[in-house]
């Protein structure tokens, strides 16, 4: 669970897609800091046994906060800014194939 | 914990090298009742069974040596046998699948030269002969949905598979074990000696003593050879491999150069180079590999690479499995191959209870030994 | 976005945009060499400066003095003609320092004569049985979240584990006035005893005055439970609670929502392992560090390694050796350095160095949270457990490579970053050996994941592809 601080300067707002509903992010966000914003209780389940995952580590290391973002699977959510109308969703087991 | 074996201590067979070649044979022995050490380099060796394929392939081989063609498939036919044994024993599921394999054509010029080969592999002399077909891309279409429009055509043949081959590795690993062989590794031998019928292996954690010693170590086959009255003429050859990210399945069938494992990643080969015992990573052949795989199934593209490596192949100097036994110091044997996964059924059934028995049989293993170099370099 | 493409060469590429990668590339560009700076995040500072050029929380004290240093060192780079390449991914480089970088969704290959490698620390793992869980992060993760986003845990939030990073990032986070259910401090109670050694220098340190009123701030406003020995993350797909012992006693049970685990940080090793660096491991630090010269210059010619990547020293240490490794570079190459620079580089560097035995050995993370057992998860990617490893152990696998084909183990995509120390010491420990001994993954490139496509479209030489391709 996680709150914005009060004042909040970020940026202006921006409107994402999590599993279709929409989201308002901030310009400095990172996909997984929208998705724990969003209070998203997790961002994927692993391809090896279904266990649910969220963000870990924030930086780049871990690949515990795979998406798919914009059509595209196992893409490293703490590594993208948001941007508009982005689609973001759970990414359940493994990636599939195409787009 | 696995350590050296007590002073004296005597085995029935050791076998020299740990990888798919050593442990099917070890399990093939202990298997046949024999007593045995597996001897194992440490964590840092060249360990060629790391850069397989996982194929059970069998209908581009043996141009040149029809008896290959026939050893491949007797492999391959014993493979439901061999991996059912294995997981009642172990309970590894090795995930062998046998639904026939592709090799697929990007040109008309592949598919002609694809032809012709299979055709003289079928047109040699003493061929046991079997079936492939030349299929045309709406065919291939219709079994791979997936593949990119430069695809012209496959050779195909129903008898090619493939397994997990980590799993296959840890299943011989662990059946031999369960067997009662004992596994030493960080035991690399620097000598042998025969003496009064045994054999004497000396390595840095102390000697192993056997009656019997089966050489599997890949390309230290060469050092060990002379050792014991063997010839192994082998030499490493540069293969380089990548693996993607775990994807839902789409591939089910083995293509020769692109297969999905069990487990979601697509693994890609095949590269060839010369390099001697270098098994640096080009990065220009890795490129070379991910854009003909992308050409197969330009789907691939979007596919992360988690992992490239490269390895050392065993290749013998036809290309072709050698097996010995030693003459002038009776006991000791060879098996050396680059198709250790393909060929571990027949070397765990087949070559295992062979040696045992201390005798390989001349209408088995006579085209493979490394006599025929002899005879080439006369003919030549 | 780079708005200058990049090229096929430069004179020193440098790779990290933290406190020692700017230093060191706005070093070398003073001294007129063409200087590239290739940084995987989208603006600089690293992680230790994380957002510092775009943070939300510009106007106010939240993030503490020290954070802010970081702005005259963006300011020095960006003025000192460098080219900036945010973005970007360094997955591979070889011994002729060719590299390979991902941006833009392509990929580049280019050269330079002299490499310096920034990639900096990433934390220690720290596998407790339910690390895993959703809600259990890294404190770095939640001080990211805060500068880059002004976001806080909410809800009941326990931090536990040891080291400075963990009372800096409790200071901040009351500071914003968010709220801190507990401390959990694991830190050895035996480390005192070692720590006294090297008491002397910590106290002519900057640290200590920093440090002391960090720790007196956030003991006043938070209760914190030292001397604990075990720690368990509960729930059934997120984290509900964390159960903890102090020393010998019972288990206790706390509620909460998030759990931010810490017990220091260690080099990111995988740039400099796959080019062949040779590593050895510290048995202070409990970690792989390169084999260095005296301005960070590695076994291989033309590559150096500068800041925590070297060997954890702190933001202060790694912005002198940036600076030093840049004026080594610069000097190898012809460029001009004044030689005031250097010896103010080398002062600097002895004082920010000064103190950093005490909080070494102060904040050695005890074995239990080094080496777990049973089901506790080891290999994130591929969920494989501690007892699986030291059951393999007793099958006869040596090392971590053997283990990476009996398991899966450090086969997934994060390389063995958040597996392969604890591997390493739970092979070296069942076997009985050093870590030293037991060695450690093999790696390769890419050392980031890139797409096929990306590859493909590399260069493809003549003898390459005759390689594949033998029709």
């Amino acid at each position: 669970m996680f709150k914005r601080l009060q004042p909040d300067a970020a940026g202006g707002a921006v409107t994402v897609f999590i599993d279709g509903k929409p989201f308002a992010a901030r310009t400095t966000d990172s996909v997984a800091a929208a998705l724990l914003a969003a209070d998203a209780d997790h961002c994927r389940t692993t391809p090896v046994s279904g266990a649910p995952r969220a963000p870990y580590c924030m930086m780049g290391v871990c690949f515990d906060c795979l998406v798919a973002i914009d059509g595209v699977g196992n893409r490293q959510a703490c590594l993208i800014r948001v941007s508009e109308g982005m689609r973001v969703e759970i990414q359940r087991g493994k990636r599939t194939l195409g787009a | 914990m696995a350590t050296m074996p007590d002073a004296g201590r005597d085995f029935d067979v050791a076998v020299i090298g740990g990888g798919l070649m050593g442990s099917a044979i070890a399990w093939g022995l202990a298997r046949s009742g024999q007593r045995v050490a597996a001897l194992d380099e440490g964590d840092i060796a060249y360990r060629a069974s790391r850069g397989n394929f996982a194929l059970i392939w069998v209908h581009s081989k043996g141009l040149g040596l029809a008896p290959y063609s026939a050893w491949t498939m007797r492999s391959a036919n014993a493979w439901t046998e061999f991996a059912g044994m294995l997981e009642s024993q172990t309970g590894i599921d090795v995930a062998f699948d046998r639904p026939g394999g592709f090799n697929l054509a990007l040109s008309e010029r592949e598919f002609e030269a694809r032809r012709d080969l299979l055709q003289r592999i079928q047109d040699q002399r003493n061929m046991q002969r079997f079936e492939f077909e030349m299929i045309d891309r709406e065919r291939v279409k219709q079994a791979i949905p997936q593949i990119g429009p430069e695809v012209v055509g496959a050779s195909y043949s129903r008898f090619d598979g493939h397994c997990n081959a980590l799993r296959l590795f840890r299943a011989l690993n662990t059946g031999m074990q369960q067997l009662g062989t004992t596994y030493l590794s960080d035991h690399r031998v620097e000598r042998i000696d025969y003496a009064a019928g045994a054999f004497r292996m000396t390595t840095r954690q102390g000697e192993v003593h056997a009656g019997k010693v089966v050489l599997a170590a890949g390309i230290d086959n060469v050092r060990l050879a002379p050792m014991v009255g063997l010839n192994i003429p082998v030499r490493p050859q540069r293969g380089q491999l990548i693996v993607t990210e775990k994807t839902a399945p789409f591939l089910h069938y083995p293509v020769q150069t692109v297969r999905q494992t069990d487990e979601g990643g697509v693994m890609i080969g095949d590269s060839q180079e010369e390099a001697g015992a270098d098994a640096t990573v080009g990065l220009d052949v890795t490129a070379v590999l991910a854009s003909r795989a992308i050409r197969i199934f330009p789907q691939l593209a979007g596919l992360n690479i988690v992992r490239s490596w490269a390895c050392l192949r065993v290749m013998t100097k036809d290309g072709f499995p050698i097996y010995d036994q030693s003459t002038t110091c009776p006991g000791a044997f060879n098996a050396s191959c680059h198709s250790g996964v393909t060929l571990a059924a027949a070397h765990a059934l087949f070559l295992a209870p062979q040696i045992a028995a201390g005798q390989l049989s001349a209408d088995d293993f006579a085209p493979f030994s490394s006599r025929r170099f002899d005879v080439q370099a006369l003919a030549a | 976005m780079s708005a200058i493409p990049v090229g096929d060469s430069y004179d020193v590429a440098v790779i990290g945009a933290g406190p020692a990668g700017l230093a060191a590339a706005a070093t070398c560009a003073r001294a007129s060499l063409a200087t590239v700076l290739f940084d995987e995040q989208a603006a600089h500072g690293g992680q230790i400066y994380r957002s510092i050029t775009e943070t939300p929380l510009t106007s106010s004290p939240i993030l503490g003095k020290s954070y802010w240093h970081g702005s005259a060192l963006v300011d020095a780079f960006n003025t000192s003609g460098a080219q900036y390449v945010p973005g970007a991914t360094v997955w591979s480089l070889t011994r002729e320092r060719e590299i390979g970088v991902s941006f833009g969704g392509g990929s580049q290959l280019t050269r330079a004569k002299r490499v310096i490698i920034c990639t900096g620390a990433l934390e220690r793992p720290f596998p407790i049985p339910g690390w895993t869980l959703p809600g259990v992060m890294t404190a770095g993760a939640a001080q990211i979240l805060l500068k880059s986003s002004a976001l806080v845990a909410s809800g009941r939030t326990v931090l536990a584990g040891c080291g400075p990073l963990l009372w800096l990032i409790a200071s901040q986070y009351l500071r914003a006035g968010a709220k801190l259910d507990a401390i959990l401090d694991t830190t050895p109670a035996e480390n005192r005893m070692r720590a006294a050694g090297h008491v002397v220098p910590f106290l002519f340190s900057g640290y200590l005055r920093e440090g002391l009123e960090l720790l007196r701030t956030v003991k006043r406003e938070v209760r914190v439970i030292s001397g604990v020995t075990a720690l368990r993350a509960l729930g059934e797909r997120t984290v509900n609670s964390v159960a903890y012992r102090r020393g010998e006693g019972a288990e206790e049970t706390l509620a909460l929502d998030n759990l931010l685990l810490h017990q220091g940080v260690v080099p990111n090793v995988n740039l400099a392992m796959s080019v062949g660096i040779e590593h050895r491991w510290d048995d202070l630090q409990l970690c792989w560090s390169p084999v260095l010269g005296g301005e960070g210059n590695s076994s291989l010619e033309g590559i150096a390694i500068a800041g925590d990547g070297a060997g954890i020293a702190g933001a202060q240490a790694a912005r002198w050796r940036g600076a030093l490794a840049g004026i080594a570079a610069s000097r190898a190459l012809g460029g001009s350095v004044e030689g005031s620079e250097e010896s103010t580089a080398r002062r600097e560097l002895a004082r920010s160095l000064r103190g950093r035995g005490f909080l070494d050995a102060l904040y050695r993370p005890a074995r239990t949270f080094r080496q777990p057992s049973g089901d506790t998860l080891v290999c994130r990617c591929e969920e494989v457990t501690a007892r699986d490893i030291v059951e393999t152990v007793a099958l006869g696998c040596p090392g971590p490579n053997q283990m990476k084909t009996f398991l899966r183990c450090g086969m997934g995509p994060c390389q063995g970053r958040l597996c392969g120390l604890t591997v390493t010491e739970l092979i070296a420990e069942s076997r009985g050996v050093t870590p030293q001994d037991v060695g450690y993954y093999r790696l390769r490139p890419p050392v980031k994941p890139i797409t096929l496509g990306e590859m493909a479209a590399l260069p493809q030489s003549e003898a390459a592809v005759k390689a594949v391709v033998r029709i």
